[in-house]
């Protein structure tokens, strides 16, 4: 993780949800934003980083608008989920 | 313990003990009529007040009543009930009740006792509700599981309507589908709206858009009994029991190592092993606790004896009081084996909506058989304990956290009975004269006449086999080809055997 992502969140930064009843494991956001989700052994995603920097909206943005089932959606980050955990 | 156990007394509400914590004024359960009998709308109105007619715009005194006695949801979630009416008077459209005694929870007795025996309690509390938020209907949810039930709100709606005034709401009785996740708000809701019983998307929460769209407030039917108490006796009568945080009386439902199972009505903050001694159970005959069912957590019984009936003496264990079910495992059966069980019972109520869920669950179902009848243990306990990690949090409901939990903490609970099926023994099986010390085998169809060798079945479970060719044939039940009827289950096996394929119990010769 380069140093410039490792710095403290914006109010742009937006959090990773996963509709797990419309997902079909297409595994389309892997694809896109491998820092993010992972795939488990039947190919449902694992979200392994749920927040997306203001830097890489661009390509979560296009990770939602490209998952067959529209089962991917980013929302706003509360308050008090400020302190993303980096793994 | 058996799951099948659970279920046969899932499905009759008179086949459980009705009792009372020793020292406690019942409260639920006062003027209980005998098993088979319910109380009638006559015998209840000399005791239970009249709920007040429904006005449109609801009455905000019955809330503030609820938050002083500080009630919680006990379907398992301890939400504040005072919370959860205030939310759906926000909207400008006549909010829903929906009583939910679906009640999936194998091991759970108390919702379908109160609806069978004290049905007029349950809908006087659900008219309550309605009056507090000023809703117009009120859909009563019986689980199809238990007919008695169905039958004691069935007919106490029928009296209802012949001798009492109309209250000014539209009641309604409905069966829910026998299915553990039909008892799950969201899913509760989208059957009434659409027939088909499994949970929805959330957001929306129920309270903002619920039954018809309207606001809806889903409640526990015990929950709406002890509403329908407060509103009689006063929030101070109600706090007077229990602990401050948590006040009031629970319903709990003990099943397992205790003569027969029992629903108790019990003091918030009682302790587990008071509970357990009351209800006819030897503590030193446990070898694990199940609190808050089978979407609970296992709790080993050293701890679990020095715990409350609380949120906060159950939380270090990773627990809760959850819908009030302690299923007690006796000593001397297989831990391994009751977690195995258990798993699989949930991978078959998967509803099939999302992947984790019925890929994951039948997975761990499948690891935690081996592990059972100890083939490829290593491998085996590790993907069930990468699996229990993956799955929470990846599911349209919570049933697979609730799944996993249960597994997590069954396998920590049952830690030295994981660690002899590692080595290849069940500490169970040893105990129980058995020859020699052997796997637990699960029934395959396969030659069987090697004197004993590990095999690998079609559908990939690795089993174990023992057969003696060379011991004589009991003659009594001994046929001409050579078979004859294992006594412990029926099954023809050949008359050498010294263990039974399909049921693994050893045999005498």
């Amino acid at each position: 993780m380069s140093e410039r992502r490792r710095r403290t969140s914006s109010h742009e930064d937006r959090r990773l949800v996963v509709d797990f009843i419309a997902c079909e494991g297409h595994g389309m956001c892997r694809d896109i934003l491998p820092d993010n989700f992972r795939l488990d052994e039947w190919g449902y995603p694992i979200v392994t980083n749920e927040v997306v920097f203001s830097e890489v909206l661009s390509d979560a943005k296009r990770a939602v608008r490209l998952c067959p089932e529209l089962a991917l959606r980013l929302e706003e980050i509360k308050e008090r989920r400020r302190e993303p955990a980096i793994t | 313990m058996k799951a099948s156990q659970d279920l046969k007394h899932h499905v009759d509400p008179f086949s459980w003990d009705a009792t009372v914590a020793r020292g406690l004024e019942p409260r639920l359960l006062a003027d209980l009529p005998p098993a088979g009998a319910f109380r009638t709308l006559a015998e209840h109105r000399i005791t239970h007040p009249k709920p007040p007619r429904i006005q449109k715009k609801g009455d905000p005194r019955i809330i503030t009543e609820i938050e002083r006695a500080g009630l919680t949801g006990r379907g398992g979630a301890d939400f504040p009930t005072a919370a959860k009416w205030k939310a759906v008077t926000a909207g400008d459209r006549r909010p829903v009740v929906v009583v939910n005694g679906a009640e999936g929870e194998p091991a759970a007795g108390k919702d379908a006792l109160l609806m069978a025996r004290l049905p007029h309690l349950v809908i006087d509390g659900a008219l309550f509700a309605a009056a507090a938020v000023g809703a117009d209907r009120v859909f009563i949810c019986v689980g199809e599981h238990s007919p008695p039930a169905v039958a004691g709100i069935k007919q106490a709606l029928a009296e209802r309507r012949t001798l009492e005034k109309d209250p000014g709401v539209r009641i309604e009785a409905r069966i829910v589908p026998d299915r553990y996740v039909a008892g799950e708000s969201s899913a509760l809701v989208h059957w009434i709206n659409s027939g088909n019983a499994v949970p929805t998307a959330t957001p929306p929460r129920t309270s903002e858009r619920g039954v018809g769209k309207r606001p809806t407030i889903v409640q526990n039917a015990e929950t709406l009994v002890h509403a329908a108490l407060i509103l009689a006796r006063g929030a101070e009568w109600y706090r007077s029991v229990g602990t401050s945080e948590e006040p009031g009386t629970r319903l709990v439902s003990i099943t397992g190592a205790v003569p027969n199972p029992v629903v108790c009505e019990v003091e918030a903050g009682s302790w587990l092993l008071d509970i357990f001694e009351q209800s006819g159970g030897d503590p030193t005959k446990v070898s694990g606790v199940l609190v808050g069912g089978y979407y609970g957590t296992w709790i080993h019984p050293r701890d679990a004896f020095e715990t409350q009936l609380t949120n906060e003496s159950m939380r270090p264990h990773g627990a809760s009081p959850g819908c009030g079910i302690l299923r007690f495992q006796p000593a001397g059966t297989c831990g391994v084996s009751a977690v195995a069980e258990l798993a699989e019972w949930f991978a078959g109520e998967s509803v099939g909506n999302c992947g984790p869920c019925v890929f994951g669950l039948q997975a761990i179902a499948n690891a935690l058989r081996a592990l059972e009848s100890c083939t490829n243990t290593k491998a085996m306990l590790e993907r069930v304990q990468r699996l229990t990690a993956e799955i929470p949090g990846r599911g349209g409901c919570k049933l697979p956290d609730g799944a996993a939990q249960m597994v997590a903490s069954g396998l920590e609970v049952f830690a030295d009975e994981v660690q002899a099926h590692r080595a290849g023994r069940c500490t169970a099986r040893a105990r129980r004269s058995a020859p020699v010390e052997t796997p637990i085998q699960r029934p395959v169809e396969i030659p069987f006449d090697v004197p004993i060798k590990t095999l690998v079945s079609s559908n990939g479970h690795p089993t174990m086999h023992l057969a003696d060719s060379s011991s004589s044939s009991s003659p009594s039940s001994s046929s001409q080809d050579g078979c004859r009827v294992c006594p412990y289950c029926a099954e023809e096996i050949r008359s050498a055997a010294i263990k039974c394929r399909y049921c693994g119990e050893w045999l005498e010769r």
